[in-house]
């Protein structure tokens, strides 16, 4: 029936070396010396500097007061991560059993209110919000770091379609029971939800450690920065350097994206599943 | 909504609250903010602001570098989302139709996604530097003198494939899934009807991944629009001035570099209405036009 089976693989192939070439790449360089990197350009085999450069990159003080290392920055992405996937679960599971379960006044308003944000992504209201930031004194704060971000439906959306999914015979049935809204949300609805949970949860996570432009504005204090904000600072102390920093910004890049690969790579079905199940 | 509902005074309002408030605070204040201050003509050394009527909007649509990012950012828009569409469904259909390494090709497609836009620009602008950047070096034997961050041309097609590069795997994800919930029911009633593969796919596969690929047009179109911030603040670095940038970009430069906050403003606001609009016509022309099978 299909014939071409050969060619098939060839493209896939081509394709898989495309996209993965760069990565590796980026982790065999990083194990060189900056000098012969300068020298030689950039490396297929591993280098014996592995352990001398990763070690700096994470245990070196580097900035102006000397408080920031890779390992620290590393702790800032992960708690941006994590403070953002928890609170994007927690509001927007709230908000949209609100909107699918419940009959109120406002509803509509609500409703809208809470997805024209969707529109707007933070990059284009980037000014006014840094100085509603200013005016709230929260730069400088994981606080500051993490609402802002959270003020998108994202994952209201992904909820409420997920909720209008669920059978209505549950309700139906819980009501006969005896159950109240609260009790029909943490015995039935929030187990039937684990694996919604899990996927946007991983979809967040990432998403959080891979925020760049509100961190490089909210964070002017460097205990704040976090790796994506390294990756700028690395990039700002190059200019003017002799011999670059190649293999330490190799190093940063891999440690950057360890991390989301890894959970990406580990949890692809559920990933996946999040991801797709939302284009409806 | 639900045809079952429950009847309550209070809940609602009070699940809603924290989200509400988030989004009232984060989102609301800041976006009037921007209205109003689009407005004004703000001292740059915080001495007050003049009421300033709709000047900064004629500045800024007058100006023949606005018109020149503005430009770029659409050709930019168009062509990546044009290739990431076309290299995604092509790899989408292999992978598809393959049996023998599906996950594996599957898992290493999709890797890619979980790379920051920033550290994809990191590991791009090795690739396109001038020292070591095999990419410069490959083209040089074609007579192709790259000089990313200082030619405008070459800083583009730079950015364009980085851009394109980090884009591609969510593609790949979206049209596989939607391949693979084409029932196989049709795909068999297909092959009886029609013997040409090619032809097949065209009318058959094709318009049945029409929602999907109207999907993401407008996820590619916002991500080269907003996303591709990171890319090009690590590729351009500090040196706006000659180089490609995108309109968001410059609503950054304006605002925090040049300190012309009414200007920044008012280029936030015409962006909101550029969004408004995309958003517009994706729900009133383009799909009536598309099969929802």
């Amino acid at each position: 029936m299909y014939k071409t089976k050969f060619f098939d693989h060839v493209i896939l192939i081509v394709g898989c070396l495309l996209m993965l070439a760069p990565i590796i790449v980026a982790f065999t360089t990083s194990t060189h010396s900056a000098p012969e990197i300068h020298q030689k350009g950039l490396m297929l085999s591993l280098g014996d500097n592995f352990g001398e450069t990763y070690h700096k990159v994470l245990f070196a003080q580097t900035g102006f007061n000397g408080t920031v290392t890779g390992l620290s920055m590393m702790l800032n992405s992960l708690i941006l991560g994590l403070g953002f996937a928890c609170g994007k679960i927690v509001l927007s599971m709230l908000a949209a059993y609100a909107i699918v379960y419940f009959r109120f006044r406002f509803a509509t308003l609500a409703f809208w209110m809470i997805f024209t944000t969707l529109l707007l992504p933070l990059e284009v209201r980037i000014m006014p919000s840094y100085q509603v930031m200013s005016e709230l004194h929260l730069l400088n704060t994981y606080t500051g770091l993490i609402l802002p971000l959270l003020a998108s439906a994202t994952g209201t959306f992904f909820f409420r379609q997920f909720f209008k999914s669920v059978p209505e015979e549950l309700l139906e049935a819980a009501r006969i029971d005896g159950a109240g809204p609260v009790k029909f949300f943490i015995d039935i609805l929030l187990p039937l939800s684990r694996s919604m949970i899990a996927a946007v949860f991983i979809i967040m996570f990432v998403y959080g450690w891979n925020q760049y432009l509100w961190p490089i504005l909210m964070t002017t204090d460097e205990s704040f920065f976090t790796l994506m904000r390294g990756i700028k600072q690395i990039l700002q102390v190059w200019v003017g350097a002799q011999i670059p920093d190649y293999n330490e910004a190799f190093a940063m890049a891999v440690l950057a994206m360890l991390p989301p690969v890894l959970i990406v790579v580990v949890f692809q079905s559920w990933f996946i599943k999040g991801l797709t199940e939302t284009d409806k | 909504m639900k045809r079952v509902q429950f009847d309550s005074r209070f809940l609602p309002y009070l699940l809603l609250l924290p989200q509400l408030s988030i989004v009232a605070i984060f989102f609301y204040w800041p976006a009037a903010q921007a209205i109003r201050s689009s407005f004004y003509i703000e001292d740059p050394f915080g001495f007050g602001a003049s009421f300033a009527g709709l000047s900064n909007y004629t500045d800024i649509l007058t100006s023949p570098e606005y018109q020149r990012v503005a430009l770029f950012t659409f050709g930019f828009a168009l062509v990546v989302t044009f290739l990431v569409l076309a290299i995604g469904l092509t790899l989408a259909v292999k992978a598809d139709a393959v049996i023998r390494g599906q996950s594996a090709y599957k898992t290493i497609l999709i890797v890619v996604y979980a790379i920051a836009p920033p550290v994809a620009g990191l590991i791009g602008s090795m690739f396109f530097d001038q020292h070591i950047g095999p990419f410069v070096k490959f083209v040089a034997l074609f007579g192709w003198d790259m000089k990313v961050g200082l030619n405008y041309y070459d800083t583009a097609f730079a950015l364009t494939v980085i851009a394109v590069w980090n884009q591609i795997p969510y593609n790949f994800i979206f049209f596989l899934s939607g391949l693979q919930g084409i029932p196989t029911s049709v795909r068999e009633a297909a092959v009886l009807d029609c013997r040409s593969g090619p032809r097949r796919f065209f009318t058959v596969i094709l318009p049945l991944l029409t929602p999907t690929a109207f999907f993401l047009l407008v996820i590619n179109m916002t991500y080269s629009l907003f996303d591709t911030f990171a890319l090009i603040d690590v590729i351009v670095k500090d040196k706006p001035a000659d180089n490609p940038i995108t309109l968001v970009y410059k609503v950054y430069a304006d605002g925090f570099r040049g300190n012309d906050i009414g200007s920044s403003s008012a280029q936030s606001v015409i962006l909101m209405v550029v969004v408004l609009v995309l958003t517009l016509i994706q729900f009133r022309f383009i799909e009536r036009r598309v099969h929802y099978g």
